[in-house]
């Protein structure tokens, strides 16, 4: 698994992808932050990890569009399957290659946040008296953070098993989008929907209104455990189609 | 080593392979022969873990490759038909992957050298896979089921697209893998078989329809006797006087005319050599042999007898009288009725008798 593990990150710096998904990621992610704080004079940060989270529609495909997909084409995954290496330990050597580079750029892309830290300084200074509470809350971006992780690894585990469906990688990308746009989507669409019961179905399910919760600071445990079971299901799932392919 | 019982694939309704049962021995080569779509490739990735079988059983070095697949696969080397090749890695990455992959616990550096020295990629080992030539592409796929030392070895087709000169190199490779390895190749180059394997399984359409040593079927062919002989004289008396003769299975006059001279072809009895008989005959009845020159049967044409008449009897006996000949014809059919039989001795015994005939 680990073997796997580390060609596969390896190979997201040997091939363009891995760049281009860093920079557009950290430029994007630059320039939201920019938008909803700094430009919109707020020290709430909530507005910028939810937009974050629109940025993986297309940034997490590029992650994991090539996958399997590549393997499948290129007919290594015989070498894989072949390895004294488990199915289990193919796909998440896979996995947290990706979800590496993912948790990585997350974590970089948090430098963004430490203006806001330097204004609330300076702007302390400024003030003689005392105010209560001037600045972004730590607490806050902390469990935004987490929030962010979680359900970049749950489209992460989504954009993988849509890759070990088809050996095209532009048709992996097209799928995954879709899926990724809809379940954040999903959120909006409800705001508009005036029957209760469907309203309620809808916002269990949506991945966004869920993550409301951790915009405010509160550590969501049943949203955690949402979130970290999409992962679980669909690299269960990526397994099972590793599985029925050998008994086709 | 490698015990095969009863294996049957099915892909939906289609049939690949139909309860194949074949066992090798360690330190044996097995050559796996048949015409394309006969199962050979299907047999290999089951073999080697890759598909699952729909029924039966295959184990490798002891270990029941559904219900120990992890320790059954530590035990093969793989060669896929087409190699499985990272095309961004240079050879080294691909092989330290692989290295990796399979949890080899010998010396690396010492073991990877050993490893190109053998295949000879050498002068490639710093160069990215996407540029290297087809050959080269080959050998690191050789290279790469070699890794590990594994006590089995599984190659389909390992020689396609390589240059006269390292197919001979890759032959030897085969030969010297054979002394400590179990080797099973698949291919369709039959030379090669003779050339390599100590035993040639003949799949066709799912089934074994040949499973028999190397040596025999060598001496099956060695054993025949057809002759082309240009006779001067009446065209039909020399035909008919030809096939009445006792020791001839068949004779048949060619379109060739040169002056009153005719061409015939002609097949002695498996053994039997009648070329000095002949030649007093001829003598007797005033017709000069002004030629005779001997017609050698190639493996291939016993290998597509053998295929033929196992996928259909009555095509094939339609056609035989235009291209194939009897002996063909007779040994295709005992290597098809002794393996049907799954009598051991038959084949041997046939062409025992049949040296005891001679002498």
């Amino acid at each position: 698994m680990f073997a796997i593990y580390k060609k596969e990150l390896r190979s997201y710096f040997i091939n363009a992808i891995g760049y281009v998904y860093v920079g557009v990621f950290l430029a994007a992610a630059a320039l939201m932050c920019c938008y909803t704080t700094l430009i919109s004079k707020t020290y709430d940060t909530g507005t910028y990890f939810t937009m974050l989270l629109f940025s993986f529609i297309i940034l997490i495909p590029l992650l994991t569009m090539k996958l399997f997909a590549e393997e499948k084409k290129l007919r290594t995954e015989q070498l894989l399957m072949t390895a004294p290496v488990s199915i289990w330990g193919m796909v998440l050597g896979k996995f947290f290659a990706a979800a590496t580079l993912f948790v990585g750029t997350v974590l970089v892309s948090c430098i963004n946040l430490f203006p806001l830290y330097v204004y609330a300084n300076t702007e302390r200074l400024s003030q003689d008296a005392q105010v209560f509470r001037i600045g972004p809350s730590t607490p806050e971006i902390i469990s935004c953070v987490i929030g962010v992780i979680l359900i970049g690894l749950a489209f992460i585990s989504i954009g993988l098993f849509v890759s070990s469906l088809t050996e095209n990688q532009l048709a992996a990308a097209v799928i995954t989008v879709a899926i990724i746009l809809v379940m954040l989507i999903l959120g909006i669409v409800n705001e508009f929907i005036h029957v209760y019961a469907i309203r309620f179905v809808i916002d269990w399910i949506s991945i966004a209104s869920r993550f409301t919760n951790f915009t405010t600071g509160i550590l969501d445990y049943s949203a955690i455990l949402y979130y970290l079971s999409i992962s679980g299901v669909f690299l269960l799932l990526t397994v099972r189609v590793y599985d029925k392919r050998r008994w086709g | 080593m490698i015990k095969i019982e009863h294996l049957v694939k099915n892909y939906g309704t289609n049939c690949a392979v139909d309860d194949i049962s074949f066992e090798v021995k360690k330190g044996e080569i097995v050559g796996l022969l048949g015409p394309n779509g006969a199962g050979k490739s299907t047999t290999m990735n089951i073999l080697t873990g890759y598909l699952s079988a729909t029924s039966g059983s295959v184990s490798i070095a002891g270990f029941n490759v559904l219900d120990n697949p992890m320790e059954a696969k530590k035990h093969i080397g793989y060669l896929p038909e087409q190699p499985p090749l990272y095309m961004d890695m240079t050879v080294e990455e691909y092989l330290i992957f692989n290295y990796n992959l399979k949890g080899c616990k010998l010396n690396r550096t010492k073991h990877l050298e050993e490893i190109c020295d053998v295949v000879k990629i050498r002068d490639v080992y710093h160069r990215v896979i996407k540029n290297l030539s087809k050959g080269y592409r080959q050998r690191v796929g050789i290279a790469q089921a070699l890794i590990g030392s594994p006590e089995v070895i599984i190659f389909d087709e390992p020689t396609v697209g390589l240059d006269p000169k390292q197919i001979i190199e890759v032959r030897n490779l085969l030969r010297n893998l054979g002394r400590d390895h179990t080797v099973i190749l698949s291919t369709h180059i039959l030379q090669e078989v003779q050339a390599v394997c100590d035993r040639i399984v003949i799949i066709n359409k799912g089934k074994i329809v040949a499973n028999e040593l190397t040596e025999n079927i060598t001496r099956a062919v060695e054993n025949t006797r057809r002759f082309q002989i240009k006779i001067c004289g009446p065209q039909k008396e020399v035909l008919a006087m030809l096939r009445a003769k006792s020791g001839i299975v068949s004779a048949e006059v060619l379109s060739q005319r040169d002056g009153d001279a005719y061409t015939y072809t002609i097949e002695s009895e498996v053994g039997v050599d009648i070329r000095k008989n002949l030649f007093y005959t001829l003598a007797e009845k005033n017709w000069p042999l002004i030629g005779m020159e001997a017609l050698g049967m190639s493996l291939e044409d016993i290998f597509i007898a053998i295929v033929d008449q196992s996928s259909n009897k009555k095509k094939y006996e339609r056609r035989s009288t235009k291209g194939r000949t009897k002996v063909e014809q007779e040994i295709a059919k005992n290597i098809l009725e002794k393996t049907t039989a799954q009598d051991s001795d038959g084949f041997s015994a046939l062409f025992d008798s049949d040296d005891n005939k001679k002498n």
